[in-house]
């Protein structure tokens, strides 16, 4: 069972950002970006289904199904995330498990069915692409708060809401960008939109969020992200059903040793 | 009751079971290799062109949502001068539980971190009929018992029958000069040797390290001349093994060492070196990884299985386009320090719509003399061509 009491009662607290935050824009990005992670607190554990369609520039589509499980860590200690690849069929049984750590970069690993191997992999390849996909492997971890510095800009309108306009900026060696526009709405504190700016200034990719849904009375989770890439002229779309949370996975789910048994 | 009954009765059973779910999963593939030399010895097939069909399948069933797993893959290929065969690759039951599982049937398991050579990898035979990297293997009946938390991932394997690596015949492309003869073994028990193994595996930060151990019959046959034919010799070996990962930056550290007792004198072998990636080279989405390895293996040639890795360096490129295809190629060489012994590889994909993959396989031999184990297939380079449908 849900804690559901503990979950409203922390709802009543929540407090104007403008309470903490100083004057300069590093600590009111910082603030913000703090307030949207507070609020996304306490899920443990979550399951989706995800489809991926892939588009290049001549308008080709391709569509993998995807399953991911979110393992939510407290603090600095960062969460853990394993995809399940159930097509195209070539790949079905494919596995990609990422943990994320604060002030290092992430831990990754693929298993591959075939060979039934487990490899380490690369993070520090962050801007490479995530299965041909205009997300990089960094776009897809874990956005703990320790891995950027902020600064924020100013409010925006975005849509029918208004945002706040945060710069992330990121902490980690070897990231493609050198800042992450980010837009989060001043109503729920849901990321709307992402700009990248790669590592000579120019906006690279544009990420977009939408069909926001509450869960579970508390979390918001969009049916749809929308990352455009500016250079390539490819556009991914990720759709996401089924949400679950609070299904009771632990650790040992999401270690290395596992791998072999998730189907 | 006739067959349509039966199908219809299993089907009931498993539509009955709370949180069971069944799955099928599978390929059908057609490959053609290309042989552009005259063979070798008198007697082989100069037929320049060989083509072979291949069909694999994985039917997975769960009960309980999991918790109890059945599960069979046959793998079959036919046609291809000499490599039909037929092998279970996978036939088990999985019993898992938060933190361990177990596994009763055949099975396959990979140990190991370099990519020329599979040193620490041991528990399954190599299926020699589907190629010569060693990465093929069959299916082995096992018992294996793992835990896995804070500490890693610790397994036991009990293996109670051996398989024998299947040959080509004698004639076929690859096959080598003589005819292969019946295996003999060191263990009065022959395929019936109970072996064991032990592995223990952790990560810590950007390290990832593998100590293993094996006690049994070897995988790797000793090739004996016995009048007109080789016979393969299965020994009784033990061999410990150590398998470490470094992940920093864009570079990949990686050694795979072992020593082994029962192949003459105890002797280490070890494959090292490195992977370096370079995402978004030359300005394109693509990667391109540069791999380094080299092999060194202190086994007397005459008291244990001949090995192509005795001083060997491997250099390979890798390049995946990361486009919507997931275009990828190897392209690498295996170069002896001692002689002038050479093999070249070459491997592509490219996945054709949704379900279908084409793969391009390439393998190339030269400057072997003496002992040389690749002088026996010197004139069987190949180049292949493969179209898969998975389903």
């Amino acid at each position: 069972m849900k804690p559901f009491l503990p979950l409203l009662l922390a709802s009543l607290l929540v407090v104007p950002v403008s309470v903490f935050a100083g004057s300069d824009g590093a600590a009111r990005g910082l603030a913000i970006a703090q307030e949207s992670e507070r609020r996304d607190t306490g899920w443990r554990d979550s399951t989706v289904d995800v489809t991926m369609i892939l588009q290049d520039r001549r308008g080709q589509t391709r569509e993998r199904m995807l399953r991911l499980s979110m393992l939510e860590k407290p603090g600095n200690a960062g969460d853990k995330t394993l995809t399940i690849f159930d097509s195209p069929p070539d790949m079905a049984g494919t596995l990609f498990l990422s943990h994320a750590v604060v002030g290092n970069d992430d831990n990754l690993w693929l298993y591959l069915p075939s060979l039934k191997r487990v490899k380490r992999i690369s993070s520090s390849n962050k801007t490479g692409a995530f299965f041909g996909s205009e997300f990089a492997y960094e776009d897809i971890s874990a956005p703990e708060i320790g891995k950027f510095t902020y600064n924020y800009v100013g409010d925006k309108p975005c849509g029918r809401l208004t945002c706040f306009v945060v710069e992330r900026f990121p902490t980690y060696r070897n990231s493609g960008y050198s800042k992450l526009v980010t837009w989060f709405d001043t109503a729920e504190y849901r990321p709307q939109r992402i700009d990248y700016v790669d590592r000579s200034g120019r906006a690279l990719k544009v990420l977009t969020f939408s069909g926001y849904k509450r869960y579970a009375g508390r979390y918001w989770r969009p049916q749809t992200l929308t990352m455009q890439n500016n250079k390539t002229g490819r556009t991914t779309i990720l759709r996401y059903g089924n949400y679950a949370f609070g299904r009771g996975l632990s650790d040992a789910y999401f270690s290395q040793g596992n791998l072999r048994n998730i189907q | 009751m006739t067959r349509g009954t039966w199908f219809a009765l299993i089907a009931a059973f498993v539509a009955g079971q709370a949180g069971a779910q069944t799955s099928l999963s599978g390929s059908i593939a057609g490959e053609l290799r290309y042989f552009p030399q005259s063979p070798a010895f008198a007697g082989q097939s100069d037929e320049p062109l060989q083509f072979s069909t291949s069909f694999e399948a994985r039917i997975s069933h769960d009960l309980e949502n999991g918790n109890n797993r059945i599960v069979v893959s046959p793998f079959l290929r036919f046609g291809g001068d000499g490599r039909d065969h037929v092998d279970l690759r996978e036939a088990f039951w999985l019993h898992q539980r938060d933190g361990w599982s177990l596994t009763v049937g055949i099975d396959k398991v990979f140990w190991g971190v370099t990519e020329s050579r599979h040193l620490v990898n041991i528990i399954n035979q190599d299926d020699a009929l589907e190629d010569i990297d060693g990465e093929d293997k069959l299916g082995q009946p096992m018992v294996s018992l793992s835990f896995y938390g804070d500490f890693g991932a610790l397994s036991v394997y009990v293996l109670p029958w051996f398989r024998e690596r299947e040959f080509l015949d004698f004639g076929d492309r690859l096959a080598g000069p003589l005819p292969i003869g019946p295996a003999t073994y060191d263990s009065p028990d022959a395929r019936s040797h109970v072996d064991y193994a032990l592995r223990w595996s952790h990560s810590v930060g950007s390290v990832d390290v593998g100590l293993s151990y094996f006690n049994g019959t070897s995988r790797e046959p000793r090739m004996i001349a016995t009048g007109p034919t080789l016979v393969p010799h299965y020994d009784q070996i033990s061999q410990a093994g150590l398998d470490l990962q470094l992940t920093t930056g864009d570079w990949l550290w990686k050694l795979e060492a072992i020593r082994r007792n029962g192949h003459g004198p105890g002797f280490w072998a070890a494959t090292g070196g490195f992977e370096w990636t370079t995402p978004g080279f030359a300005g394109t989405g693509a990667d391109l990884g540069l791999i380094a390895e080299y092999s060194h293996d202190g086994r007397d040639p005459t008291l244990a299985p001949a090995t192509l890795y005795d001083d060997d360096l491997f250099l390979g490129a890798r390049l995946a386009l990361n486009d919507i295809s997931d275009t990828n190629l190897l392209a690498g060489a295996l170069l002896d320090r001692d002689t002038d012994a050479r093999v070249f590889l070459i491997e592509g994909q490219r996945r054709l719509g949704d379900d279908w993959l084409l793969s391009l396989e390439g393998r190339f031999f030269d400057g072997a003399t003496g002992s040389d184990p690749i002088l026996a297939i010197q004139n069987d380079d190949f180049l292949s061509i493969s179209l898969k449908r998975s389903f």
